[in-house]
């Protein structure tokens, strides 16, 4: 049986490339400094959505929210084998936190019409919180699964899956539509599609257009590559859950930690060196 | 992450100093693009689609390809009881990721399903597959059978195979060599017979064939028994079935990743292509030529992968208390190896500008319905092109597969005891090279494809008219160009008075001769590269400094008419030694 999947997917910071000047002197991530990318669990979320949709048949969805230039994961998204993409860009959507941000993709995904699977990377390298994912979910009403690793099967009311408890694994079943969030170790991302890059490399969303840019805009929905960009307002969105407004959480104070080394202390290669080096480190709780 | 075009900043210096929209604009007149919704819109889209194909190529050989290539080496493939192959798990990976990025059909109209790609970011992407795995590049490298099959065969064949190249549902091989039949192909003795129905079966043995367990296959077979030679083969389609065998997967120095199989037929169904009697004269030796620009940029590949792990290695090794790079053997051992593999780039990359306009140049003389003046114009420039490039090719393939070797060595000789010991990569490097002055023409068959041109006088007036001509801004490049005329001189002595001296003498000086002519190429193909990068002027001086004395060597050796080799050899050489 086909089935309609929703992706969401996120464009960060590269936060595995760190420099020098990745933070800014008040503890901030200084954005400009770091290449944006394609958040890595999100690309296996859709390598998993794409695998799914090569065995049973469906479509796949991508929806992302950010700045306009955020439609670079989107074309991404496409290049690799995505049917159709959305971007959420909407000032009032700025600062949100891991709730306003799931409560404004959960509007995306039920804008977005039918659908039988959501699925999400298990978290973003910028924030690490892991949370926007289950918390969709919430908002839905849909059960959830976190942590998968393999999908096992499908049929047209339930998904099978595998997924990672951290110690071990355990395989569920589950009723659809439901929501997913997928592991790094789920699979191996296909490389994008030279004829579909190709053809998508134009694509646009019309806020990375001059405002006056109609002539372009029209050129662009005539070849079907102008990208959808969505509103608050086309979501249905209560503003008071959205942005500043809808984020409960405040960030106190960001700390840059630099490591240091403190002094080198020699440990005998005895039993006795190594038994007092255990010692050492279970009383300072480090094990 | 890595990416192996982005991360090869000479790769990126050619796509954007040669004249691609030249060589984009021929590619796309008249392309057979069906209802493909990828075809680009201007000339303009067309060349900047090339660096995009490109980085993906660039990213699955840095990321799929070159983890795989040590464990692909060691375990090679799986020869089946039933006389099929089982390919190495990780080589069906590598072709899998290929398919999915829609990069087995290069070249290929975009009707079946391929990029339409000029040759020339065909071989900057063999090139770069094949830093990632030297024996891999074969199974890329074979795309030259769908364009052979693009070029000749029916309609029917075509689609019949084209799209399932594209697709990766099947790949190809050219199975031309037998036991007796290797540089000679004329003696190809492959059976092929007409059965009452007027269809073709053959019958016999072929042997190191490069993925003969592949499903598509191009046969070189006799299909006029009376004829002996070379006009009385034809070239066959083979959809590979149970009566096409594997009998042995050959055991091999080195590209364990590519299977070499002898394959025997046994009444197998086979389609003619094109005409009876051209097997070998016109389609052999046009998927040769492609294949032999494929070899230069396998060697390519390899040197550069062999360069990169000993600049690093002798970077970070230190002896005598500080980095062996500082050292002037090892510095000037990696410098000869970076300045060899441009030299063989530059070589390899201006054949296939020349490549595209003959391949070009044929198909729009070929293609119905196109108006006369074009096909006059471009019949025209297919036969001069077609005219350099039987020069080109061979130079091309000899240069680059002899400087792999060459710099393979020199990368195992930078890591010393480390780069003899299987932790490191390097001795895998020498390995693979080894092959390449091998087949597809031996070295010494390239110089004798190459002598003709050197002795019709097309290499002197290529030069003359093609470089010489050319004025330089900078005095340096004037001096060095001032250089490179006196050598052409000498060498065009040297020529006359070989030529005079006869056949034998011919055939003796050639590898001299050709090695002088390539020189001279490389040096002007250097200075007009010098003019748009100041690092390139660096490049062309240590070259051409370095080639004016070997090729008056050379010259000195030729004027001397030493034909020792030839008139002392049984006494030099002594009597064929005693079995043991």
């Amino acid at each position: 049986m086909p089935y309609d999947i929703v992706v969401c997917v996120k464009q960060v910071p590269d936060t595995a490339n760190i420099t020098s000047d990745a933070m800014t002197p008040e503890g901030t991530v200084n954005r400009s400094a770091l290449p944006a990318i394609f958040n890595p669990e999100d690309l296996h979320a859709l390598e998993t959505a794409l695998e799914i949709k090569d065995r049973f048949g469906g479509t796949v969805t991508c929806v992302t929210m950010g700045l306009p230039k955020a439609a670079n994961v989107l074309r991404e998204c496409l290049y690799r084998g995505a049917d159709r993409v959305i971007l959420l860009t909407d000032r009032r959507a700025a600062a949100s936190d891991t709730l306003a941000t799931s409560y404004i993709l959960s509007q995306v995904v039920k804008t977005v019409g039918k659908f039988d699977i959501v699925l999400c990377g298990r978290q973003a390298i910028d924030g690490d919180t892991a949370q926007v994912g289950p918390q969709i979910a919430e908002k839905l009403a849909i059960p959830q699964i976190t942590y998968l690793e393999q999908v096992v099967d499908a049929d047209d009311k339930t998904i099978t899956v595998r997924r990672n408890t951290g110690s071990g694994w355990e395989v569920v079943k589950c009723q659809l539509p439901c929501l997913i969030t997928v592991l790094d170790t789920a699979n191996e991302p296909r490389p994008l599609s030279a004829c579909k890059t190709l053809k998508y490399r134009f694509a646009r969303v019309p806020g990375e257009l001059a405002p006056d840019a109609e002539e372009e805009k029209a050129k662009l929905e005539q070849k079907g590559l102008l990208l959808e960009q969505w509103s608050l307002d086309d979501v249905n969105a209560d503003l008071n859950r959205c942005g500043l407004a809808g984020s409960p959480t405040k960030v106190f104070k960001v700390l840059s930690i630099v490591l240091t080394k403190e002094g080198f202390k020699n440990v005998e290669p005895t039993e006795e060196g190594i038994n007092g080096l255990i010692h050492e480190l279970v009383e300072d709780k480090t094990l | 992450m890595g990416n192996y075009f982005l991360d090869n900043e000479d790769i990126q210096f050619a796509l954007d100093t040669l004249n691609i929209k030249e060589l984009a604009e021929l590619q796309e007149m008249f392309a057979e693009n069906g209802d493909a919704d990828y075809a680009p819109e201007t000339v303009d889209d067309a060349v900047t689609g090339y660096a995009e194909i490109l980085k993906i190529v660039g990213s699955i050989a840095a990321d799929t390809i070159a983890p795989a290539a040590e464990q692909v080496d060691n375990e090679g493939h799986t020869l089946n009881d039933d006389g099929t192959v089982t390919y190495n798990p990780l080589t069906q990976k590598n072709l899998d990721k290929l398919a999915q990025g829609n990069l087995l059909g290069f070249t290929l109209p975009r009707r079946y399903g391929g990029l339409n790609c000029p040759n020339l970011i065909y071989t900057m992407a063999t090139e770069i597959v094949s830093r990632a795995d030297c024996s891999f590049m074969n199974m890329f490298g074979l795309q030259g059978i769908a364009e052979t099959i693009n070029a000749f065969a029916s309609q029917e064949i075509k689609d019949m195979s084209l799209s399932r190249f594209c697709t990766g549902e099947v790949t190809g091989a050219m199975v031309l060599t037998e036991p007796d039949a290797g540089s000679d192909l004329q003696a190809v003795r492959l059976k092929a017979e007409q059965t009452e129905d007027g269809k073709w079966v053959l019958n016999g043995v072929k042997r190191f064939i490069t993925n003969g367990c592949g499903e598509i296959l191009l046969v070189l077979a006799r299909s006029e028994p009376e004829i002996t030679d070379g006009r009385g083969l034809s070239l066959f389609y083979v959809e590979s079935d149970e009566t096409v065998k594997v009998r042995h997967l050959e055991e091999k120095l080195g590209i364990h990743g590519s299977p070499t199989c002898e394959l025997t037929f046994t009444n197998t169904p086979a389609l003619l292509i094109g005409e009876r009697q051209r097997g070998l004269i016109t389609y052999v030796m046009a998927l040769m030529n492609g294949a032999r620009v494929g070899i230069a940029a396998q060697s390519l590949g390899v040197a550069e992968a062999a360069f990169r792990l000993a600049r690093t290695y002798a970077a970070a090794r230190e002896q005598f208390g500080a980095p062996i790079e500082v050292l002037p053997p090892v510095a000037e051992m990696l410098v000869d190896m970076k300045v060899k593999i441009e030299a063989s780039r530059a070589l390899t990359y201006h054949t296939c500008t020349i490549c595209d306009k003959q391949n070009n140049g044929e198909r729009l003389s070929q293609t119905p319905g196109i108006p006369k003046e074009i096909v006059s114009e471009q019949r025209k420039a297919a036969r001069n092109a077609k005219r350099i490039n039987g020069m080109l090719t061979p130079m091309s393939k000899y240069y680059g597969s002899e400087m792999a070797i060459e710099v393979s060595n020199m990368g195992l000789q930078v890591l010393g005891g480390s780069g003899y010991i299987k932790d490191y990569a390097a001795e895998r490097y020498v390995r693979d090279a080894r092959i390449t002055n091998i087949y597809e023409g031996t070295s010494q068959l390239q110089v004798v494809a190459v002598i003709k041109g050197i002795t019709s006088g097309t290499f002197e007036s290529y030069i003359v008219d093609t470089f010489e001509s050319k004025t330089y801004d900078d005095a340096d490049l004037e001096t060095l160009k001032a250089s490179l005329i006196e050598s052409r001189k000498k060498t065009v002595e040297a020529i006359n008075f070989v030529k005079e001296q006869g056949t034998g003498y011919i055939d003796l000086s050639a590898r001299k001769l050709v090695d002088c002519a390539i020189d001279i190429l490389i040096g002007h193909l250097f200075l007009a590269q010098a003019e748009k990068c100041d690092r390139k002027k660096k490049i062309a001086k240590y070259f051409i400094e370095r080639q004016a004395p070997r090729i008056a060597a050379n010259v000195a050796v030729l004027l001397n008419r030493n034909s020792q080799a030839i008139d002392d050899y049984k006494t030099i050489v002594g009597d064929v030694p005693a079995a043991e």
